[in-house]
């Protein structure tokens, strides 16, 4: 009933290109800000914010990365796992170097550093596509998490070979190393996923968007427009990495804390994050939201059901879990090949007629 | 009379101007096979000229190497008085020649309205920086660039469509979004291939429609490839006729209608 677009005209152009055009859609917007910034630190605890919150808020951005090269530009990339890693170890040589400087500069600058090396690994994709470049790239995942084990410099030399995020804050607030509260971890993430959201939002809606989707779409008649492929692939590779590595870099120093390369920044997380971008929605930011809440959600929700309310084992949980998992993505992917972005158009669609469906 | 004057007059009154593009004994070769064997011939500004011939002659071909897509062996092109030196596609887009495809060339998973908008790619000068941060710059510049596309929009009849998915239109409609996106970047010289292929016939009178319109108000050179004769007798000011990559024919309707052998390799005889 509420969800309406008559009576809501838009006077100028740039009223009617605005992110959310429906009035409903602009509150309900207002309302999650509202919810994530001002009532959930206040709330929160450290069993919610390293099981759902944190995870989630960061593979979200890893999401938001993956598809802008994916499902906007249309460059399939398996080297996501290995870009985070290299936004991990990019920040941790950057807080050990210089311990005094302000967390949110070494996180970007992870990103930064990630784009460069984004942008390298993105040059076979002036020539390959499609599934040959996903090959190139996963040369990118493997060369890169090959790269972190085997020099030492990247390390600091340390006996395991880990990486261990050292305590870290941002105006006087802790947020990276064991004593960091959970408050201050979520927010911290939430600033870099506003932000990134809307960076990419931004990117995505106008001129460069359209350049990325034009060489998605058909790559000769972009360029017979006056798309330049060279440099709208390379710069959705840099935005991509970048993004990718503000993850990674989330992802060890306020995340997990210690990092082994080979097991946290593998293959497995290049699928994962790509899963995200397929069961949200190719080509959607809000679809990246909803696989990384998806993805996080559901190991946690087949846990709660399964170990929680029916009393099985744990182990046997953990194995149906991945069952599960894995049997929804092919359904998912039978069913609603354009993920969960489309079926939440679809629902608007509907919802905007209801209740006179004609 | 055409040949070495500066322009001439229409029989309708319309001024049509000097050379603006000018293919100098274009040659052009795939291994063995001679798509285009030696042709000239010159387009001039404000007319609308149209390639003709049987299918395989080179005229696709020949589009192609205006747009810079394919290099020819041989020759060379003039455009606006200088020769071309070799360009990629989209440098060759960004002098202002625009095109459109003989099987649709649209980005499917774009609404009409991004799809015309991405015809005014060469008007807009924000970096990324800009445009990422969105406020200010940048989006002045898509308020700008939209109110051009919506005169575009408005000229071609396609408004009740705008914010539609270019893959549910049907093949009509797509064709006319495909000339408003060549059209949103205002070319100096439009390439049209085959813009009539699969219509019927009122869609073919609305598509001659547009393309006089376009020529009549924005004052647009059109090179245009149709096997409608009909339709490219009525429209264009002069054509020329290819035929296994050679040209036989050139000059106003008239004269090609009664060259013999055009008559002989593609118009054939009436028999009644």
């Amino acid at each position: 009933m509420f969800y309406r677009e008559a009576g809501d005209f838009k006077t100028s152009y740039t009223a009617d290109s605005q992110t959310f055009p429906i009035k409903f859609d602009r509150y309900r917007y207002y309302v999650v800000l509202a919810v994530a910034f001002g009532i959930i630190p206040f709330i929160i605890n450290d069993y919610w914010a390293n099981a759902l919150l944190l995870p989630f808020l960061i593979y979200a951005i890893a999401a938001i990365g993956l598809n802008v090269l994916v499902g906007y530009c249309g460059q399939v990339s398996l080297g996501t796992g290995g870009f985070m890693a290299v936004g991990a170890y990019a920040c941790y040589k950057l807080m050990t170097a210089f311990p005094d400087v302000s967390m949110f500069i070494h996180v970007i600058l992870a990103g930064g550093i990630t784009a460069f090396v984004g942008v390298l690994f993105g040059l076979p994709s002036l020539r390959i596509k499609g599934f040959y470049l996903a090959v190139a790239t996963l040369a990118a995942q493997f060369f890169l998490v090959w790269l972190f084990n085997r020099v030492p410099w990247f390390y600091n030399y340390s006996a395991s070979g880990q990486i261990n995020a050292p305590e870290r804050d941002v105006f006087g607030i802790i947020i990276t190393g064991p004593n960091a509260p959970a408050w201050a971890t979520y927010l911290f993430c939430l600033i870099f996923l506003t932000l990134c959201a809307i960076l990419a939002r931004n990117l995505t809606r106008g001129t460069m968007g359209r350049k990325w989707m034009a060489i998605r779409d058909m790559d000769i008649a972009a360029e017979i427009i006056g798309v330049n492929p060279l440099k709208a692939k390379l710069t959705a590779f840099a935005v991509s990495s970048f993004f990718v590595g503000i993850a990674g870099a989330l992802f060890f120093a306020v995340y997990l804390g210690a990092v082994e390369v080979g097991e946290v920044f593998g293959i497995q997380k290049s699928f994962l994050v790509l899963f995200m971008v397929i069961i949200g929605g190719l080509g959607s930011i809000f679809g990246s939201f909803a696989g990384a809440a998806f993805l996080v959600l559901l190991p946690v929700v087949l846990k709660v059901v399964g170990v929680d309310v029916l009393g099985w084992p744990t182990d046997i949980v953990a194995h149906l879990q991945l069952v599960i998992v894995g049997a929804l993505i092919i359904m998912f992917l039978i069913l609603e090949p354009h993920g969960l972005a489309q079926l939440w158009r679809v629902a608007k669609e509907k919802l905007r007629l209801w209740p006179f469906p004609h | 009379m055409l040949d070495n004057s500066e322009g001439y007059v229409t029989e309708d009154g319309r001024k049509i101007g000097g050379v603006v593009m000018e293919m100098k004994n274009i040659t052009l070769r795939f291994g063995g096979v001679v798509a285009i064997k030696d042709i000239s011939f010159d387009i001039r500004e404000g007319e609308i000229r149209a390639i003709i011939g049987p299918n395989g002659a080179g005229k696709s071909s020949m589009l192609n190497v205006i747009s810079g897509f394919y290099v020819p062996q041989e020759g060379e092109v003039w455009f606006h008085g200088s020769k071309r030196p070799q360009m990629r596609p989209f440098e060759v887009a960004q002098q202002g020649i625009a095109r459109t495809f003989q099987n649709i060339a649209l980005f499917e998973g774009m609404s009409v309205l991004d799809n015309v908008m991405t015809g005014r790619l060469s008007f807009m000068k924000t970096n990324m920086l800009q445009q990422a941060l969105w406020k200010g710059k940048a989006e002045a510049e898509e308020t700008e660039n939209r109110e051009a596309v919506e005169k575009v929009i408005d000229f071609l009849e396609i408004q009740h469509i705008r914010k539609t998915p270019v893959s549910r239109l049907p093949y009509g409609l797509k064709k006319r979004v495909e000339l408003a996106r060549a059209l949103a970047a205002e070319p100096k010289l439009l390439l049209l291939d085959e813009p009539m292929a699969g219509m019927n016939v009122e869609e073919k009178e609305d598509m001659s429609r547009f393309i006089l319109d376009v020529n009549d108000e924005f004052g647009t050179t059109i090179a245009l490839i149709e096997h409608d004769m009909g339709v490219v007798m009525d429209l264009s000011d002069r054509v020329v006729v290819m035929d296994y990559g050679k040209k036989i024919g050139d000059g106003t309707p008239d004269e090609v209608r009664n060259n013999q052998e055009v008559i002989d390799a593609y118009l054939g005889v009436s028999h009644d």
